[in-house]
């Protein structure tokens, strides 16, 4: 391609971290030092183009080194990947987490959300910044959720260099989180995984039986441990026969919308396109949500079996990990995990022995809500702006590099586990008639034990709260997070069910289940849930980039009104929210408003 | 003998619109369908030699059995399909996305918008008077053309036309996100420092007015754009040899802006930097 | 550091008739009935020393009644046009392998096709439509291979890029044609059927060794054998071409070479393979279908032919002369021994896009009489007798041009001209009528019309049909069906008979550029075109391009160093035959001892002074691609930005 690129030069340490990713130059037209033989033949062409998904591997690679990337670091990735510079600035400027603007080498990303912001995080991000200073060297940025929320509030502390840096403070101090700040190497260990589970090491857990109780870095503690029978068992049932298992089993899709797994990976499989894709949905953005961070720090190889047993099932030799940028630890663990399995044949050409082939990689998000929006996600994954894309045509016909492709949840794939292990039968006898198995459940908020639970469907909303230790004063229960809906304080019978929070007008979501005392102002809160959606729609379609922007000034106008005086504009949310709902391209959208409503029509936030 | 591989036949599918039958073709969307039935369909990002990217979501109509509406510009007609595109719901939609758009972007060089402000009762001006907009600058950094996003409703259609579909120069792309997305060339320079190769070909597209020949924005900025006394000529560019259909736009014996059909074999409506912007030596008549 | 102005010389219109009674003299305003009257006391007395040079510029119509006049009013072919300056050889090469001078293929075919060769052309700058086209097939999965010494942005969108020694494309091309004989990759029943002469190519060709063409063309053998592989076994592929090839002293050789691939491999005469020259003015291709070339009437017919001169000798109620006349170059050495006297000038600028253009001015300065007829007082315009204003053929007329893809179209008159200026076939003809032939057009439609009843090919072709299908593709004998694409299926027909002439293996040989690099002049300097800007630039240089930058030397990052000179520096460029000073720019698509210019801006600085007239002798085509020149820094350094 004939790209265009300004007189702007990579510095040393930029060029180096994208090398460091790709590999030197392999000729003048790269990057490399001009050469006789380059100026007689060139390469390029389709082999060239097809390299475009390493972008966002490649801003990840400079911002990384430097903290940010400089229009010389873009136009030498740009050079190397054959990518034009203003699509890659598109991309650059989508993610929260990239900055093309100098700033300070380490980052200080201060939670704000739902649950942090209910345990002080205004104060903290004011106190955080009036100790630090001007000049302090660390820049503080406030953040979505950071998927903390047992540990409410939460802050995240980046450092560029080589090798990045990272540090955790949770819950933090302004004392804690300026020290991992500004010495990230000592701030103190994150407390283990299991620390979030309240439940760990219990009897019967189907899906968090091994958090706290194995080393996460041990292939063979894993095995010990159950790991890696399911794999033989689906070697053993061949691929129809894990598909048949996983349709019986009743399995649905815990991302959110509850689609049946079985019918997915079978609509997959049967596609004469080829090749097919796994991707595995592990960018948990979702105000509230911490249960995949959980498993995925605490179980790692479980996820790594998992996914091969769904590429195996589905005919994809090649399995994508999409990763919150947020979630360091579980970064190190997967990574850590994957080449451990890889070492032992349990990844790769040829997979325990059995003739098929099978890899993950690993792609990280850069701070985009969007992204877990599957189509949103592929687009990330392919090097272009994470924008969803409209359906039909599906991921199952056409997702990743327009292949057909398989996605799905953390929470969901680790659920195939057991039922290979145990059997379909036995496994829908768990649950409900139309939601079987166990769940995850993210409890934070106003309750004495936040954290991560593993019950069985069919459990109630109160049975979860009892469990969590839920405090006095209950005001409301925000099911599902943002994009899910608030219940009363004495809607507590409501079964965690798909079809029974259907029932009740409200949703289950991702399993987000976050507690509000009655010294939460509520206005406040909505117009939290405003910001986040005004922050997070990625722009593409009118309804959603707009009507977020008028749905929060409308919840900005109102935010010290009540009745009569906040009429109209509930009135003018309910038009566009409507229309939201109606009108958007993707889930982001058309959810966007369910809290706020739910919170008008149940909890009378305005009255 | 060769045979040519054109022409080959489509399958016809039948489906209802506003409860009438209708025969298209194959591969026909639910927009092409309503517009074969007659059926006007307010569309803005919407481009006849672009495929379809639905964001502006003002061609929205109700099928039967989906669970949100469907754009009709995008979405493919099928076989049975039910398709309303008047009811209630679709109305609200529409009326709701030109509120937006009109409360936050400059249309007034839009073509239709107003008799459509008017068919769907829209009233922008209920958002208030704090009501965020873009509140853009025009950017007058050459000679050709005027970037105005002031009038930007971000429907991708220059993208598209500058990137893969067309032109494939990629000069420029979406920059940013959600309401602060914008337009914009690498590092966000001015055009002068970009990639652009001013062929005009963003122009052609835009649906606002945002982006315009340097001439029209002059002459609108002084009184004197008067399309009602514009003739439109089209002829062949006086440059290489392939053979370039121009549509000139004449007024008051100058050429005030130069389009390309874009049903045409040679161009489809696609033009290089000569052939749109290198008419002036006709008129540099002393 | 001086300011340098990037605004080119802006020409103005010309609003009414200038004359003069010396050369010396300026000129001075005339009414058109003097104007005319000199224009045909000035032809009339040199009847027999006549030579027209119509215009690739203006429509069919004009070109049409321009060469009607030389042949029927003066009594010559001598009629010509800049076609000569370009596309020529590729008219010649393609006439001797298949009898017609078109290019095969239709854009839309390049869209679905699998392999598509770009030789010497840098159509991504010179031709950005066509080169859509091309993206496009790219798009749908085509291959695109990139021949050119440069690495051009065209270049930029290759599979491979093969940057070959200026003037080696036989040597290439043969090494292709032997490699794919040699892979068992020719296609055989083809050339049984449809060709002839192949043992004396397979001969030909058999001492160009993948290793031989490595040490002539400086590319690697492996770049060389896969493009042969590729293009071999494409089911479909495209080879384009422009003026890389056909600006040398061989440029018809250089066609034949290419031509000859397609007839190795089959890829011509079907949908999706074929021939592509891309013509560098908007009715280069029109001009010659329609007898503005020394060897052809209307409708590519050949002079030689008795029953086509009778023909046109009953409709035009004239006598044809029964031989060739001379083409531009030959014209301009006929000015040099003086049996050319008078020159009609429609449109054309040869005063600066001649190469050696000095030589070119001295020449024209030697005339009898000189008469322009033009839009803008040109370079040559100032060397004439009699300027006559005319009117812009694109916006200010209508009639009709053929583009590249032989599609002939409407242009329509859109503005009014200014001033007293008149269309070119009203100026024709009123000087006919002095000379006495008094000429009836209503209209361009009523020369076309005469036109389609002399031409088979573009009988089918009325201005209602043109309309309705946005331009019709020649042949068009019918007015009730159109043909298929591309030319030459025939080829393929199974009956000999239905499938006519077999096409020839040209048998050419290598031969370097006339202009050989030495001590002396050690870099190699080629010229070619820019994105925004058009020939001698006197059209281009009306608007504010903002990526104009004005003429430089373009050298190579190592070679600037080696001479010590940087961007925007002055220096002196010198060839064989002239010098200038031009300020370098640096470009890393260059290499060592290749320098690069344009003749956009003449008036600034004139690159065709140090351009060699070695012309090819078939077409007449000089070698624009190749000249000779050394650059000095200048003793005092003047940087320019």
């Amino acid at each position: 391609m004939d790209l265009h690129f300004g007189d702007s030069k990579p510095t040393d340490d930029e060029r180096a971290a994208v090398d460091a990713l790709l590999g030197p130059p392999e000729s003048s037209w790269e990057g490399a030092d001009r050469s006789d033989a380059d100026l007689r033949w060139a390469r390029g062409g389709r082999e060239a183009r097809d390299r475009r998904d390493l972008l966002l591997p490649g801003l990840h690679a400079i911002n990384d080194r430097v903290g940010w990337i400089s229009d010389g670091a873009l136009d030498y990735l740009c050079r190397r990947l054959t990518v034009p510079p203003a699509e890659a600035y598109g991309v650059a400027t989508f993610y929260a987490m990239f900055s093309v603007k100098p700033r300070p080498a380490t980052v200080l990303h201060v939670c704000t959300d739902l649950a942090c912001a209910a345990a002080g995080a205004p104060e903290l991000c004011s106190g955080i910044e009036e100790r630090l200073g001007p000049g302090s060297g660390v820049a503080v940025e406030r953040s979505p959720c950071l998927g903390l929320c047992e540990r409410a509030p939460a802050a995240l502390a980046i450092r560029a260099g080589d090798p990045v840096r990272t540090a955790v403070s949770a819950p933090a101090t302004v004392e804690e989180a300026v020290l991992a700040a500004s010495a990230p190497d000592s701030a103190p260990e994150e407390p283990p995984a299991a620390l979030a589970v309240p439940q760990a090491g219990q009897d019967g857990l189907m899906l968090l039986p091994r958090v706290g109780v194995v080393d996460p870095a041990s292939l063979d503690d894993y095995r010990a441990h159950g790991g890696y029978t399911a794999l033989r068992r689906a070697f053993e049932l061949g691929p129809a026969g894990v598909i048949r298992e996983v349709t019986d089993s009743g399995l649905a899709g815990r991302g959110g919308a509850a689609f049946p797994t079985g019918r997915k990976w079978q609509a997959t499989a049967s596609q004469p396109d080829h090749p097919h894709y796994l991707v595995c949905n592990a960018d948990e953005s979702e105000p509230g949500t911490f249960k995949d961070r959980v498993l995925m720090e605490g179980d790692p190889y479980a996820l790594v079996e998992a996914m091969t047993i769904a590429g195996y099932a589905t005919g994809a030799h090649k399995g994508y990990l999409y990763l919150r940028g947020e979630y360091p630890r579980s970064l190190h663990r997967l990574e850590h995990a994957i080449a451990q399995a890889r070492a032992r044949g349990l990844l790769g050409d040829d997979v325990l022995g059995q003739g098929h082939a099978f890899d993950i990689e690993i792609r990280r998000g850069a701070g985009a809500y969007i992204c877990g929006e599957e189509t949103a996600l592929f687009n990330s994954i392919e090097g272009y702006r994470g924008e969803p894309r409209s359906k039909p045509p599906f991921p199952v016909e056409k997702g990743l590099f327009g292949k057909p492709t398989v996605e799905n949840n953390v929470e969901t794939l680790v659920n195939v586990l057991p039922i290979l292990t145990m059997g379909a039968p036995a496994y829908a006898a768990i649950g409900t008639g139309r939601s079987t198995g166990p769940k995850l459940f993210c409890v934070s908020g106003s309750v004495e034990r936040p954290g991560v639970y593993e019950l069985p469907f069919g459990a109630t909303l109160g049975d979860l709260l009892t469990l969590a230790g839920v405090r006095d004063g209950l005001r409301a229960v925000l099911l599902g997070g943002a994009a899910g809906g608030f219940v009363r304080a004495d809607e507590l019978d409501i079964p965690l069910t798909f079809e029974g929070t259907r029932e009740a007008g409200t949703t289950l979501g991702s399993g987000v289940v976050m507690a509000f005392d009655d010294s939460v102002p509520l206005p406040r809160l909505l117009l939290r849930i405003a910001e986040f959606f005004r922050d997070e729609s990625c722009g593409q379609c009118v309804p959603c980039r707009v009507g977020t922007v008028r749905q929060e000034e409308a919840l900005h106008r109102i935010v010290e009104r009540t009745g009569t005086d906040a009429a109209g504009d509930i009135a003018l949310l309910r038009e566009v929210g409507r229309a939201m709902r109606d009108a958007s391209i993707c889930g982001l959208g058309q959810t966007a408003w369910n809290a706020v409503e739910s919170a008008i029509d149940r909890l009378g936030a305005y009255e | 003998m060769t045979v040519t591989p054109l022409g080959i036949p489509r399958r016809v599918l039948e489906l209802t619109i506003d409860g009438e039958e209708a025969r298209v073709p194959e591969g026909s969307t639910i927009l092409d369908a309503c517009r074969a039935a007659g059926k006007d369909i307010p569309t803005l990002c919407e481009g006849d030699t672009l495929r379809p990217k639905n964001a502006c979501r003002v061609c929205v109509v109700e099928v039967e059995g989906a669970r949100t509406l469907v754009p009709a510009c995008s979405r493919k007609a099928e076989p049975g399909m039910e398709v309303r595109t008047d009811t209630e719901r679709a109305r609200h939609s529409r009326k709701i996305v030109l509120e937006l758009l009109a409360s936050s972007v400059d249309l007034s060089t839009t073509p239709r918008v107003a008799e459509w402000l008017k068919e769907y009762e829209a009233k922008p001006d209920r958002f208030g008077p704090d009501a965020a907009r873009l509140n853009e600058e025009p950017k007058i950094d050459n000679d050709l053309y005027v970037r105005d996003y002031d009038k930007c409703i971000l429907c991708y259609k220059c993208v598209d036309a500058c990137g893969d579909q067309w032109q494939n120069t990629f000069a420029i792309s979406v920059a940013g996100r959600g309401f602060d997305a914008r337009i914009a060339v690498e590092h966000d320079a001015p055009l002068t420092d970009s990639a652009c190769v001013y062929c005009g070909n963003c122009i052609e597209v835009c649906p606002t007015g945002a982006l315009s020949f340097k001439s029209e924005f002059d002459m609108r900025a002084a009184g004197t754009w008067d399309e009602s006394r514009q003739t439109e000529t089209t002829t062949v560019c006086a440059y290489c040899g392939v053979g370039c259909n121009l549509t000139l736009h004449v007024q008051d014996n100058e050429i005030v802006k130069v389009t390309s059909p874009h049903d045409n074999p040679v161009t489809h409506g696609n033009l290089c930097i000569k052939g749109r912007f290198g008419y002036q030596h006709v008129q540099n008549r002393g | 550091m001086s300011k340098r102005d990037r605004s080119p010389k802006t020409y103005t219109r010309l609003t009414h008739p200038l004359v003069r009674d010396s050369r010396d003299e300026p000129f001075r305003r005339a009414s058109w009935e003097e104007a005319l009257d000199r224009a045909a006391r000035g032809l009339a007395r040199n009847r027999g020393a006549f030579g027209m040079f119509s215009c690739a510029r203006a429509t069919n119509e004009m070109n049409y009644v321009a060469q009607k006049f030389a042949r029927v009013v003066m009594g010559t072919n001598n009629v010509d046009s800049c076609n000569r300056t370009c596309h020529a050889p590729s008219v010649a090469g393609l006439s001797a392998a298949f009898g017609s001078g078109g290019g095969t293929s239709s854009y839309e075919e390049i869209e679905h096709t699998d392999v598509i060769v770009m030789w010497g052309s840098n159509a991504r700058f010179a031709h950005p439509i066509f080169f859509q086209h091309v993206l496009k097939g790219i798009r749908n999965g085509a291959r695109m291979y990139a021949v050119d010494p440069r690495r051009t942005s065209t270049a930029e969108w290759a599979e491979s890029w093969l940057g070959l020694n200026v003037g080696t494309d036989i040597p290439m091309a043969h090494a292709i044609g032997r490699e794919i004989i040699h892979a068992g990759l020719a296609n055989e029943a083809f050339i049984a059927r449809a060709t002839i002469g192949f043992e004396e190519y397979k001969a030909l060709v058999e001492p160009w060794t993948l290793s031989l063409a490595e040490k002539v063309t400086g590319v690697p053998a492996a770049a060389i054998r896969e493009l042969a592989h590729a293009y071999a076994r494409a089911e479909r592929a495209q080879l384009c071409w422009t003026l890389g090839i056909t600006e040398h002293h061989n440029g018809t050789d250089n066609v034949r070479a290419l031509i000859n691939l397609s007839l190795l491999t089959g890829h011509v005469g079907r949908y999706g393979a074929g021939l592509q020259p891309l013509r560098g003015q908007n009715n280069v291709q029109g001009g010659g279908d329609m007898g503005a070339i020394p060897n052809r009437l209307p409708g590519f017919q050949d002079i030689l032919d008795p029953d086509t001169r009778l023909k046109f000798e009953s409709a035009w109620d004239t006598v044809i002369q029964p031989h060739y006349g001379l083409n531009l170059t030959e014209m301009f050495e006929a000015m040099e021994d003086g049996t050319l006297k008078a020159v009609y000038c429609i449109g054309e600028n040869p005063a600066q896009s001649e190469a050696d253009s000095e030589q070119a001015v001295r020449r024209l300065k030697a005339l009898d009489f000189l008469v322009v007829q033009d839009i803008f007082l040109t370079k040559t315009a100032e060397l004439a007798d009699v300027v006559l204003p005319a009117t812009a053929g694109w916006a200010e007329t209508d009639g009709t041009t053929t583009n590249s893809e032989r599609r002939v179209q409407r242009v329509r008159k859109a503005v009014t001209p200014p001033g007293e200026a008149r269309e070119d076939i009203d100026i024709i003809c009123d000087l006919a009528a002095r000379l006495g032939h008094d000429w009836k057009y209503a209209d361009a439609e009523t020369v076309w019309n005469e036109l389609r009843s002399v031409s088979p090919d573009h009988y089918g072709m009325t201005y209602e049909r043109l309309e309705e299908h946005q331009g019709i593709q020649w042949p068009c004998p019918g007015t009730d069906r159109l043909e298929p694409t591309y030319l030459h299926g025939r080829l393929w027909e199974r009956e000999p008979e239905r499938r006519g002439r077999p096409a020839p293996f040209g048998i050419v040989q290598h031969d370097p550029p006339v202009d050989l690099t030495d001590e002396e002049y050690p870099i190699r300097l080629t010229t070619g075109r820019r994105l925004d800007s058009y020939n001698t630039g006197v059209q281009s240089g009306g608007y504010a391009s903002p990526l104009r930058r004005g003429e430089y030397i373009e050298l190579c990052p190592e070679d600037a160093e080696r001479y010590g000179v940087v961007v925007g520096e002055q220096v002196q460029v010198t060839s064989r035959r002239g010098s200038v000073t031009a300020p370098v720019w640096v470009d890393t698509a260059l290499r060592p001892g290749l320098a690069f210019m344009t003749m956009h801006f003449p008036d600034e600085v004139d690159t065709n002074a140090l351009t060699i007239e070695a012309n090819c002798p078939i077409a007449g085509t000089a070698e624009f691609k190749a000249s000779a020149i050394r650059i000095e820094k200048l003793p005092v350094a003047t940087i320019v930005r």
